[in-house]
């Protein structure tokens, strides 16, 4: 049997409580929604690289994906599912639609408590839509 | 029945394996939209070559206002910070032929070279030093066109390229550069504190099909083609004038050439 059980018993309950905190706190909270972005009014009509959905879960992936390949690979090309061609840049494609930072990139990021640090160097876009 | 702790043991890590992959199933599954099969392409209007090298008539830069024309078109489309004193940034910048060419110099040469001023840059070279030495591969010579390419994602600012680069190429940023950024130019990025950046023969310009920056500023007087192409505009050139590299003696196979 279990030496010392009326110690250790009760310091397991606490912990699994402690780390399952989160969970019980929440639970009453409303549902996570998507904060409302500044999507570029101005040209309506014009598609993102991707799809929105794919775009929402993974263009942090994209992004790695198209640094490497422009930077490392020398291939400055995006050939999209599509098949339309985009020129890998973030400041002089991305930026062109999405020109408000604060309005987009920043609004989900500050929601999800993510700090990029892309702007460290690349120039953040001025404009707004 | 007795359990043994072997038994436990078992039974302990079957439900940890069937609890992690229902949960790396499940949300992944459902949350997965379609997207993201792309291709990577070199640019349609590429300039191509085998070998980029410059050839730099230093007869055509004579005033003061030759060399500032070429090196504020560099600077100010690549975000190259103004810091005065020993913090500061250059990718192209001038000295004197004693200091560019120690092995040629003598105190009897004209007085056009010894008392001239001389356009420096990387000599993005066959068989970089910098390259060598790079711990993370943050600087890597790009074997299809022979451009030596910092990577700034991947720089940890170790310094050990400037102590291998000969040539005095490379700057370190002590400090945030972007506060010494006279007109941002939001086509191009810049830099921050902690990276090593150097002229990177423009491959974003020759992706777009137009030559480097300084090429063009020059009207003529720097050359910039395929050394492994013999009718390429450097090639006539090299066979036609004198030409030196920068301390060839080292083993180091600048690609910049200098016509004196």
């Amino acid at each position: 049997m279990l030496y010392n059980a009326k110690v250790i018993i009760p310091g397991l309950a606490i912990a699994v409580a402690a780390f399952t905190a989160p969970f019980w706190l929440n639970l009453g909270s409303p549902e996570y929604t998507y904060p409302k972005l500044a999507v570029p009014a101005a040209k309506e009509g014009t598609k993102c690289v991707e799809p929105k959905e794919w775009m929402r879960a993974e263009h942090m992936t994209l992004l790695n994906t198209w640094r490497d390949q422009a930077i490392r690979y020398d291939r400055r090309t995006y050939i999209a599912s599509d098949g339309k061609e985009w020129s890998i840049s973030l400041q002089n494609t991305c930026m062109a639609c999405h020109a408000n930072k604060a309005e987009f990139c920043d609004k989900c990021h500050t929601a999800n408590n993510v700090e990029p640090y892309c702007w460290n160097c690349h120039v953040e876009p001025r404009g707004n839509n | 029945m007795k359990k043994t702790r072997r038994d436990f043991l078992k039974i302990a890590g079957l439900s940890a394996f069937a609890l992690g992959s229902a949960a790396a199933m499940g949300p992944a599954g459902a949350l997965a939209a379609s997207g993201g099969e792309g291709r990577y392409i070199t640019s349609p209007k590429e300039l191509k070559s085998k070998r980029w090298v410059m050839v730099i008539d230093t007869r055509r830069f004579t005033a003061p206002q030759d060399f500032q024309t070429v090196i504020d078109a560099c600077h100010s489309e690549h975000n190259v910070p103004s810091i005065p004193g020993d913090q500061e940034i250059k990718w192209i910048w001038t000295d004197t032929f004693p200091h560019a060419f120690p092995d040629e110099a003598h105190q009897y040469l004209p007085d056009r070279v010894i008392n001239g001023n001389f356009l420096l840059l990387c000599n993005q070279c066959e068989n970089p030093p910098c390259v060598r030495v790079c711990p993370t591969g943050a600087t890597f010579r790009n074997e299809a066109n022979g451009i030596v390419v910092m990577d700034p994602h991947r720089c940890i600012g170790c310094r050990f390229c400037m102590a291998g680069c000969p040539y005095g190429s490379r700057s370190f940023n002590f400090q945030d550069p972007q506060p010494h950024i006279k007109n941002i130019n939001p086509a191009y990025p810049a830099r921050t504190r902690g990276v090593v950046e150097k002229c990177t023969f423009c491959p974003e310009r020759l992706a777009a099909g137009k030559l480097p920056a300084c090429v063009e500023a020059s009207k003529g007087a720097i050359l910039f083609g395929d050394l492994n192409d013999p009718n390429s505009s450097v090639r006539k050139a090299l066979a036609s004038n004198l030409t030196i590299q920068r301390k060839a003696s080292l083993g180091t196979g600048p690609s910049v050439y200098y016509i004196i």
